[in-house]
């Protein structure tokens, strides 16, 4: 397994929750999976994990791996090796990742001779050689321009081009798509898609919306409170969500084509400062009852190979009594 | 197609007609941001504009509320010509805001942040020397759904979804007749975002007021807008009545658009593939005769 992360829990101090609560997440070679969930869900907090640049002060637990090795008690050269090299980030605002005093050029060289094998000749020739795999035209005038004189889709493209750079195992697409317009996010989504398959990378696909996530990705996990709540095949989520909070984001989401109301979600996520033991989505859900507020979230294996974690799937109501009648000779 | 032909009986209330816009670019080139825009929306209705970055959606929106002036084309509500008379006094100035109002898309920019949420309507109310405004605060708090919590509160003590709903309170303030929206879902979380869109859909219901949606998200667009003009590079490429256009676009840059928008068996290969093909069609037409808006070195 390309990234492997085990039941992670990161906690802030002075905080009621905890940032991550039992993440476990798997992204496989050559494979595109999503990451969904509103605002202070816990997405970037999670790809950061994978970067281990969280907060100082963040206590985590559980275990983060990449190809086999252990994130979290790296130190020295081989963190920095991890960062430079293994796995690259993709943000949501390609002009804020790029220096804007400086030439796209003297970016890609700077990257490609500080992580690669490279002098600063060589290095000018990859550059052209990435933009061009980009789909960028004419690569090498591109090179002499500043981040102002491109549209925020070609800036797009050419900080893809230097998170390839150092031929990186894995990608975190941070809501690298978000700010872009529909007819160029597709084309941005294309170009990841055929690199992720030429170069077998993988990928995590951090976005809010779940329509782009279970139509673009392999597999999707559904966060809610620092928890994943559900995670299945993309395909599978337009028609069969199992927990009330994926439906939920479907009702409220306009479809295209589709006309019926939208039924928004009563209330707020929970903010950091707000505590408890049971279900996190318990005083939103539609189909919540009293015991729920003080079920430990815990996920339910399904038939078709998903997970969910909601205390009234049939599926947890069988694990449950399962469990019982074994516990009891 | 316009409203008022396909519905003659109801006299629109807004009309633009003819919309120009060319901005001076630094080096000497010019940019054609609007070229000949029209449509008309009638009392309640609700008009989209739909494109990608750069199609000229927000200078419409700007022109519409009167922070740019058009080269060329008239706005008019009730037939009264917003533009008419270049020296204006404020009593009249104020009389033409209080027609169209508008809500941005970033709220935290759009607000006062030494304000709360009760005296930024406070304002509003007072610089239109409305009476009663007490009374009228406890309304617009009521009507966006934001509590007494919330009407003490400064813009960052708020969500991005209250300082939406405060903006929008804002601008019914003065009673606008038309709302514009410039992208003003666009930064809400999904969920937030739906209770946005909820929201407008019942002050459009119960008030009668019209609405200028734009976005460049279809399926929003789809969900809260009748008519819908879609604009490329400065030139509508097609409009009419929402559901005809996202169901049976007519024109090849409107498929290419619809084909971008994630869905069930999505391919985004192929929506790249069908976008560059309307482009090239696009060209080969105006190659042959047609203008064309475009950047001029």
């Amino acid at each position: 397994m390309l990234l492997d992360i085990d039941r992670l829990t990161v906690h802030l101090p002075g905080t009621a929750r905890p940032l991550l609560a039992d993440v476990s997440l798997r992204v496989a070679a050559g494979e595109i999976v999503g990451l969904v969930g509103e605002s202070g869900s816990g997405k970037s907090t999670t790809a950061k994990a994978v970067l281990r640049v969280l907060p100082d002060d963040a206590a985590a637990h559980g275990r983060v791996t990449v190809a086999g090795t252990d994130v979290l008690t790296m130190t020295g050269t081989a963190l920095r090796e991890h960062r430079a090299r293994r796995v690259a980030m993709i943000h949501q605002n390609p002009r804020s990742a790029l220096n804007p005093v400086h030439r796209v050029g003297d970016f890609l060289v700077e990257r490609l001779v500080h992580t690669g094998d490279h002098d600063r000749r060589t290095a000018r020739d990859r550059a052209v050689e990435l933009l061009d795999s980009v789909g960028l035209n004419d690569p090498a005038s591109r090179l002499r321009q500043y981040p102002h004189e491109m549209s925020g889709g070609m800036l797009q493209r050419v900080v893809i081009a230097g998170a390839l750079a150092a031929d990186p195992d894995l990608i975190l697409a941070d809501e690298s798509t978000s700010a872009l317009d529909v007819t160029t996010q597709a084309e941005i989504l294309a170009l990841l898609r055929d690199l992720g398959r030429r170069r077998e990378t993988g990928m995590l696909f951090i976005t809010h919306d779940l329509h782009l996530a279970a139509a673009y990705c392999d597999r999707v996990y559904v966060m809610y409170a620092g928890r994943i709540v559900e995670h299945r095949s993309g395909h599978t989520l337009f028609d069969h969500a199992r927990h009330p909070y994926t439906r939920g984001l479907l009702d409220c989401s306009p479809e295209l084509g589709v006309s019926r109301p939208l039924r928004p979600i009563p209330g707020r996520p929970p903010s950091l400062a707000d505590g408890s033991d049971g279900c996190p989505f318990a005083a939103r859900c539609p189909q919540a009852e009293p015991a729920c507020e003080a079920w430990a979230p815990q996920a339910t294996e399904l038939p078709d190979g998903g997970e969910a974690a909601c205390r009234r799937l049939p599926e947890a109501a069988a694990a449950t009594a399962g469990a019982t009648a074994k516990d009891i000779p | 197609m316009t409203t008022a032909q396909t519905r003659p009986t109801a006299p629109p209330l807004l009309v633009a007609d003819g919309l120009r816009k060319t901005y001076q670019l630094p080096g000497g080139g010019s940019l054609v941001a609007a070229h000949d825009v029209s449509f008309t929306l009638p009392t309640g209705g609700s008009v989209g504009i739909v494109g990608e970055s750069g199609s000229g959606k927000t200078t419409v929106a700007r022109m519409l509320v009167g922070l740019v002036r058009p080269d060329a084309g008239t706005i008019s509500v009730d037939g009264r010509d917003r533009m008419a008379g270049r020296r204006r006094g404020r009593g009249e100035r104020l009389a033409r805001a209080r027609e169209i109002q508008m809500v941005f898309q970033d709220p935290y920019l759009s607000l006062d942040p030494r304000l709360t949420a009760r005296q930024c309507l406070a304002t509003s109310l007072s610089l239109h020397a409305a009476s009663d405004a007490h009374e009228r605060i406890g309304e617009l708090l009521d009507r966006v759904g934001l509590g007494s919590r919330e009407a003490a509160a400064r813009p960052h003590e708020m969500s991005g979804g209250q300082q939406q709903r405060l903006a929008i309170a804002r601008a019914l303030a003065v009673n606008p007749r038309v709302l514009v929206l410039d992208e003003a879902v666009a930064a809400l979380d999904v969920s937030i975002q739906s209770q946005i869109l909820r929201l407008l859909v019942d002050i459009r219901q119960d008030t009668g007021l019209a609405l200028v949606f734009i976005s460049h998200d279809l399926a929003v667009v789809q969900h809260v807008t009748d008519e819908t003009v879609v604009m490329r590079r400065g030139t509508v490429v097609e409009q009419g009545p929402t559901q005809r256009l996202l169901t049976a676009p007519e024109d090849a840059y409107t498929r290419a658009l619809l084909a971008s928008v994630p869905r069930r068996g999505w391919d985004p290969a192929a929506a790249v593939r069908d976008r560059a093909a309307a482009v090239r069609d696009r060209a080969a037409a105006s190659a042959g005769g047609q203008p064309s808006a475009k950047v001029q070195d």
